[in-house]
C-alpha cells in the first residue's frame, strides 16, 4: 500500500535553503504528513507571491519527488529553470509554502534475486536518493551530470549508495553519458533491476538500453502536471499497449516495458 | 439548503466537469475525501460513446493568470462509465450530475437515455462545445443547432437536463435563450475560452491537440460579463464559473444571476478548493456584503 496524502493542500514552513552545487536543497517542516515511499512526489506552491514572476507566472503548483524525509522534514531539491523554481529559490527560512502529498507510486523492489541498479542523473538524483536509502543496501548508482558544478549533486546520495559519475564535460569521473557506464555495467551483470530518473533524454536513452538487453527498468518520470491528484488529465505518457498514463495517479514511476520510446520536450 | 433543479444541495459550491476526478482523488487521499467532499455535488468529466484516450501531449501550458489545456476529453465510453466509474461515483456523499458529449443527435440521444435510465445519476450536463458533423460549427455556438440537439434529446430523460454552454460564440444569451426555449432546465457558464500556445523552442503549437481552452483567474471578469448577459435573458438556474478562486468571485457570479457556481481550475491547485470557497462565501453572505470584489485601490 502506498503511503496516502492528507486530504487538500497543507501550509508548512521553510527550515532552510542550502547550496548544493548546481543545485538548491529546499527542507520544510511537515508535522502531519506520513512518511512517503521513495520516488513519490509533493506538490508545491509558495503561500506569498505565487505568480507576478517572469510573464506573471508561476500559476499553478510544482511537482517535486522527494529527496530525503524523516524526524517531521521533508527535502526537495530543484534548480532554477523556470519561474515556478526561481520563486521557490526566493525562499529563506520562515517562508511558507503550501504542499500536497505525497502523491503517486513509487519505486517496487527487485525480487527474483535481481539486485538494485540505479542510473540517472541531473534534477533525477532525489529518488533515486530516496530508494537507496529505503534499499538501505547502498546499491551501486551511476550519475551522469553536464559538468563539475551540477556533478557537485552526487553528494546528496553518497551516504546511501555506492557512486559512479560521469560528465559531459569530462571535469568529473567518466567523460561521456551514463548510459555509457550504464551499458558496461549491464554486460557486466545483467541480474538486475534499473531504477533511473533524469533528463527525458537520458530516461529515454536508459529505456532503449534496458531493452535491447532485457533488463527490467523502472522509470521516474516527469511531464507537465496542473493537479497531482488525477483531476487535469495532463500529465500523460504514451503507453505500448495504446492510450496514455497518468504520470500522478499511475506513476511516477512506471515500468519501462509498457511506454512507448519518450518524447524529448515532453515538460 | 438550496434547491436546484429539484436537487437538494447543501452550498452553491460545485465542480466544473472535468476538473475533479473524484476516482482518482480517492486514491490520492483515501476515504477522507468522501468524509470532507468539497462540492455540494459532482459533475462528471464528459463521457461520450465510444472510449476515448484523449490528445497527444502536451496537453497544458501554463498561461499569465491561468492555463491553457487540451486534453482532449478522456473517457471510457458510456458502457465504461456505466460499468466501472458509475458504481464509484454512486459512493460519493453527494448528488451525482453526469456531462455527456456526443457529436451528431442520435449519439447525444443515446447518452441522454441511458444515462439518464440510471438511479444514481441525478441530472445531466450537456457538453455542447463539439462541432457538428454537418455544418462544422461547434453546436454549442448556434441557436437553431442547439435549438434542434435540446428539443430532440430532452423528451429522453426524466431528469434535470443543464446545457453547458460555450464562451466561443457571438451571442452566448442567444444560445441561452434556446436551450431554454426547448425545455433545459437550467444553463452553465463558461467553458474555456479557445487559446492557443506556441512552443518556446519553435515548430508551432505547443500542445499535442494544437489549439487548447483557457481557464483560471485570467477568464473571471469574462466569464462575469457573460454569465449576467444570459441571466438577463433567461429565467432557468444558471451554474456560473470562470476563474472563480476565492468566495468573492462566487459571490460576484451569484450577484450578477447564478444560482449555482463552479470551481475549476483552482481544484488543481488547491484540492479542497471546493469547501474552502463555500466557507468563505458563508462568511461573506452573513456579513451581508453585495459584492466583496475589492479593488477601490
Amino acid at each position: 500500500m502506498r503511503p496516502i496524502a492528507p486530504l487538500g493542500r497543507r501550509r508548512v514552513a521553510v527550515t532552510a535553503v542550502d547550496d548544493v552545487g548546481a543545485y538548491r536543497v529546499l527542507r520544510v517542516a511537515d508535522r502531519s504528513g506520513p512518511l512517503p515511499a521513495a520516488g513519490q512526489f509533493y506538490m508545491l506552491a509558495t503561500v506569498q507571491r505565487w505568480g507576478g514572476g517572469g510573464d506573471e507566472r508561476p500559476y499553478l503548483p510544482r511537482a517535486f519527488s522527494f529527496l530525503s524525509a524523516g524526524d517531521g522534514e521533508l527535502r526537495f531539491m530543484f534548480e532554477d529553470v523556470g519561474p515556478g523554481t526561481h520563486r521557490l529559490g526566493e525562499l529563506v527560512a520562515g517562508d511558507e509554502l503550501w504542499i500536497t502529498g505525497p502523491l503517486g507510486a513509487g519505486f517496487r523492489p527487485p525480487g527474483d534475486h535481481r539486485r538494485a541498479l540505479l542510473a540517472g542523473g541531473g534534477i533525477g538524483i532525489p529518488p533515486l536518493a530516496a530508494w537507496a536509502s529505503e534499499l538501505g543496501s547502498r546499491p551501486l548508482a551511476l550519475l551522469g551530470f553536464r559538468d563539475g558544478e551540477h556533478a557537485a549533486g552526487a553528494a546528496l546520495i553518497e551516504d546511501q549508495a555506492r557512486v559512479r559519475v560521469a560528465t559531459d564535460d569530462g571535469s568529473l569521473g567518466h567523460h561521456g553519458l551514463v548510459t555509457e557506464l550504464l551499458a558496461a555495467e549491464l554486460a557486466r551483470d545483467g541480474r538486475c533491476v534499473v531504477y533511473s530518473c533524469g533528463p527525458p533524454r537520458m530516461l529515454e536513452a536508459v529505456r532503449a538500453l534496458c531493452a535491447e538487453h532485457d533488463v527490467p527498468a523502472q522509470l521516474a518520470l516527469e511531464a507537465g502536471m496542473a493537479c497531482g491528484f488525477g483531476a487535469c488529465y495532463g500529465c500523460v505518457v504514451a503507453l505500448r499497449d495504446g492510450g496514455y498514463a497518468r504520470l500522478c495517479v499511475d506513476g511516477p514511476v512506471l515500468d519501462a516495458e509498457r511506454l512507448q520510446p519518450l518524447a524529448e520536450d515532453a515538460h | 439548503m438550496i434547491d436546484f433543479c429539484g436537487l437538494q444541495l447543501d452550498h452553491p459550491i460545485v465542480n466544473g466537469s472535468g476538473t475533479f476526478d473524484a476516482i482518482a482523488a480517492r486514491r490520492a487521499f483515501g476515504d477522507a475525501l468522501l468524509a470532507d467532499f468539497p462540492f455540494s455535488a459532482f459533475v462528471s468529466k464528459t463521457i461520450t460513446l465510444a472510449p476515448r484516450a484523449g490528445n497527444p501531449p502536451p496537453r497544458l501550458w501554463e498561461a499569465p493568470a491561468g492555463m491553457i489545456n487540451s486534453i482532449g476529453l478522456p473517457n471510457r465510453g458510456l458502457q465504461g462509465y456505466l460499468e466501472h466509474d458509475l458504481p464509484q461515483l454512486a459512493e460519493l456523499p453527494v448528488a451525482l450530475i453526469t456531462n455527456v458529449m456526443g457529436s451528431t443527435v442520435d449519439e447525444v440521444a443515446q447518452l441522454v437515455e441511458a444515462v439518464g435510465a440510471r438511479d444514481e445519476v441525478a441530472a445531466i450536463e450537456l457538453n455542447v462545445s463539439c462541432p457538428n458533423v454537418e455544418t462544422g460549427l461547434d453546436i454549442g455556438a448556434d441557436p437553431l443547432s442547439l435549438a434542434a440537439l435540446v428539443r430532440a434529446v430532452r423528451p429522453l430523460a426524466r431528469k434535470p437536463l443543464i446545457v453547458k454552454l460555450t464562451p466561443n460564440t457571438a451571442d452566448v444569451a442567444a444560445v441561452a435563450v434556446a436551450a431554454e426555449s426547448e425545455g433545459a432546465d437550467a444553463v452553465s457558464l463558461v467553458n474555456t475560452l479557445r487559446a492557443m500556445a506556441l512552443d518556446p523552442h519553435g515548430g508551432g503549437a505547443w500542445l499535442g491537440g494544437g489549439a487548447g481552452g483557457l481557464s483560471g483567474p485570467a477568464i473571471r471578469n469574462v466569464a462575469l460579463a457573460q454569465v449576467a448577459a444570459v441571466a438577463r435573458r433567461v429565467s432557468i438556474p444558471i451554474i456560473a464559473m470562470g476563474g472563480v478562486a476565492a468566495g468573492s468571485h462566487a459571490n460576484d457570479l451569484l450577484c450578477v444571476g447564478a444560482a449555482l457556481v463552479a470551481v475549476g481550475t483552482e481544484n488543481f491547485r488547491d484540492p479542497c478548493a471546493g469547501s474552502r470557497i463555500a466557507a468563505e462565501l458563508k462568511s461573506l453572505q452573513i456579513a451581508g456584503s453585495p459584492s466583496s470584489s475589492m479593488n477601490a485601490s
